[in-house]
């Protein structure tokens, strides 16, 4: 099992070197040039310009200045932050908690909803529950979070007035209030951004069961006389869950892109909203980071998934 | 195409048109013939719709601003007293259109890669999955939003306003969904290279590109069919993603993603504006998701119904 692990993460260091590559290379070929503004003041002379220019480095060739941006990425210098005044990566460790808080939240949330759901729906199947459920679970991926972020704030703060529709760090509450102000103001984006999960999570988990429950095994161990519940959870499930952690993977990066467009509508201080505001702000070396910074994060994820791939099918990591 | 295998009970009826069993097994699936007849409506309705209704997107009237629906606004007024159908309709036009042609990119450059993935024995064939693995991990919307910060001025110069913006967004959403098409076009030519009609061309001296274009990709093209039109609706989302975030089309330019950012600040005051575009964005979703649903009953060879 520790080689397995050992190869994937040897797999994913190729996958990040070309996403940073690809990261890179588009910031390259992008027209518009940090030096642009010196290019236009008059009062710097041509020869500064030509030294600045060769200090930093602007005119090695492509593959050198991608070589020496990444030797800084791993050194930690990610650069500064023109508009915060800080380090890029201190600004973003700032706001990386606000982030997956979130997003672990409503993943959690997403599970909770669609593993009982799915699981139901796929033993009876073409029953009124699953008809229900599959059709909700279709409405539920159609609607984009950002309608939904809206239709909560008007419902639950406009015109219920039950929970607060602007996501605050500097809660004047101590002690229990302060957790219960935590979890309250959390309630809304958690429910978008999982119940969008939820959706998708609960058709593949129905499918994936769909899938299992007709294979021989399965009517082997109700013929031993299991009951229904053991022979669902503990034969069923198992084997199911395996192709649904892939797909729960490969649903990352649609994550972070719900999760981007959740903290702007309840202005959660995370990596997504600061990716906005150095958007509009024009902060070059923060949108960069961030960028990576999301990519990383979904590689990390996809190699959780596979770590726990093998765990649930010791095939895989005998192979 | 890769449903019209005859199924049994479709053989003993007497005549036979693939067309036919394709719309029968479609019409199977209510939800997806109303889907269609929606959509249809929807796409009538931004086509046609200035002819009769004839009120422009940008009359300013401050006076009769942030009204609920009435007969003289249909679906109300924003802040600035205009006519929200109007601005409807005209970004309708833009969404469905984007929508479109996002999908054009995507499926052309996914069947590009997955046939030469497919057809491909070596290296070549390795190296594109992983490409296509690697795209597969991209954070899509940062990315998006990064690649739209930086080409945004340049192709602004290049083709106007509206038009150099819907050129780089119809490209990058196209450019960054290719990959499940690619995917599955591989894994198609895959298997129909080995098939015995494809044999049968190839002994006959039909050159690679000609077993590809009248062989294969006819053959391959069901899955594709579903997975563009899922791919229109996905790209509906991306550009009023965009739109939504304040960094798609100009402030001036009425997407339905657009309307919603403006509407936003008004929620407590005047929610008609908000609701109004966004439902017209799910409905155009939700109907485009269930025809691809109903296309898969339709197209699925392996599925008897």
């Amino acid at each position: 099992m520790s080689q397995y692990v050992l190869r994937r993460l040897l797999i994913a260091i190729p996958s990040l070197l070309g996403i940073s590559a690809v990261l890179f290379f588009v910031l390259a070929l992008a027209p518009g040039d940090p030096f642009s503004e010196l290019a236009t003041n008059p009062n710097v002379p041509p020869e500064v310009q030509a030294a600045l220019r060769a200090r930093f480095g602007l005119d090695d060739p492509i593959y050198l200045r991608y070589l020496h941006w990444l030797f800084a990425m791993a050194h930690g210098d990610w650069g500064f932050s023109f508009v915060s005044r800080m380090d890029v990566d201190r600004l973003i460790l700032q706001r990386l908690p606000a982030t997956l808080y979130v997003i672990g939240s409503a993943q959690v949330l997403a599970l909770l909803i669609a593993i009982p759901v799915g699981v139901y729906a796929a033993t009876k199947p073409y029953s009124l529950f699953d008809q229900i459920a599959n059709t909700l679970a279709f409405i539920g991926f159609s609607l984009p979070t950002f309608f939904t972020g809206l239709l909560f704030i008007l419902i639950f703060s406009v015109t219920l007035d039950w929970l607060p529709f602007v996501y605050t760090t500097d809660i004047k509450a101590t002690g229990i209030h302060y957790v219960l102000e935590m979890i309250r103001q959390a309630i809304m984006p958690v429910a978008v951004l999982g119940l969008f999960q939820a959706a998708s999570m609960t058709r593949f988990v129905r499918s994936a069961m769909l899938d299992v429950i007709r294979l021989d095994y399965v009517t082997t161990a109700r013929a031993k006389g299991l009951g229904q519940a053991k022979v669902i959870v503990k034969h069923v499930m198992r084997n199911a869950m395996i192709p649904v952690v892939t797909l729960i993977a490969l649903q990352m990066p649609a994550v972070f892109g719900g999760a981007l467009v959740t903290e702007q509508i309840f202005r959660i201080p995370g990596i997504g909203s600061l990716l906005i505001s150095s958007i509009l702000s024009n902060d070059t070396p923060v949108v960069m980071a961030v960028t990576f910074v999301f990519a990383c994060l979904v590689v990390l994820f996809n190699l959780i998934a596979d770590v726990l791939y093998g765990w649930l099918d010791p095939r895989i990591s005998l192979r | 195409m890769a449903g019209l295998t005859l199924a049994s009970p479709s053989a003993e009826r007497g005549v036979y048109s693939p067309w036919r069993e394709t719309w029968r097994r479609y019409s199977r699936h209510k939800l997806a013939v109303v889907s269609a007849v929606l959509l249809l409506v929807l796409i009538l309705a931004v086509v046609f719709g200035p002819f009769i209704w004839r009120v422009k997107i940008n009359d300013i009237d401050i006076v009769a601003g942030l009204q609920g629906p009435s007969l003289t606004h249909p679906f109300g007024t924003d802040d600035l007293g205009q006519d929200i159908l109007a601005r409807m309709i005209y970004g309708g036009r833009i969404s469905l259109a984007v929508g479109l042609a996002a999908m054009l990119v995507s499926v052309f450059i996914g069947t590009l890669i997955g046939a030469l993935a497919g057809m491909s024995r070596g290296a070549l064939g390795h190296g594109l999955m992983w490409l296509t693995d690697l795209f597969l991990s991209l954070p899509a919307l940062p990315l998006l939003l990064m690649l739209i910060y930086l080409f945004r001025d340049a192709l602004k110069a290049m083709f106007g306003p509206e038009g150099g913006i819907f050129i780089l967004i119809v490209l990058v959403i196209g450019g960054l969904r290719w990959m499940p098409v690619a995917r599955l076009v591989r894994a198609q030519f895959l298997s129909i290279r080995e098939k015995e009609f494809v044999e049968a061309a190839r002994a006959l001296g039909a050159s690679p590109v000609r077993q590809v274009v009248k062989h294969i990709l006819p053959n391959a093209l069901g899955p594709v069919i579903i997975a563009g039109t899922i791919d229109v609706a996905a790209a509906i989302i991306a550009e009023s993603t965009l739109s939504f975030l304040g960094l798609g089309f100009p402030p001036d330019t009425p997407t339905w993603g657009r309307l919603l950012f403006d509407a936003k600040d008004f929620l407590d005051i005047g929610p008609h504006w908000a609701l109004f575009p966004g439902g017209a964005i799910f409905i155009a979703v939700v109907a485009i998701n269930f025809i691809g649903d109903g296309l898969r009953d339709a197209l699925d060879a392996r599925r008897v119904i």
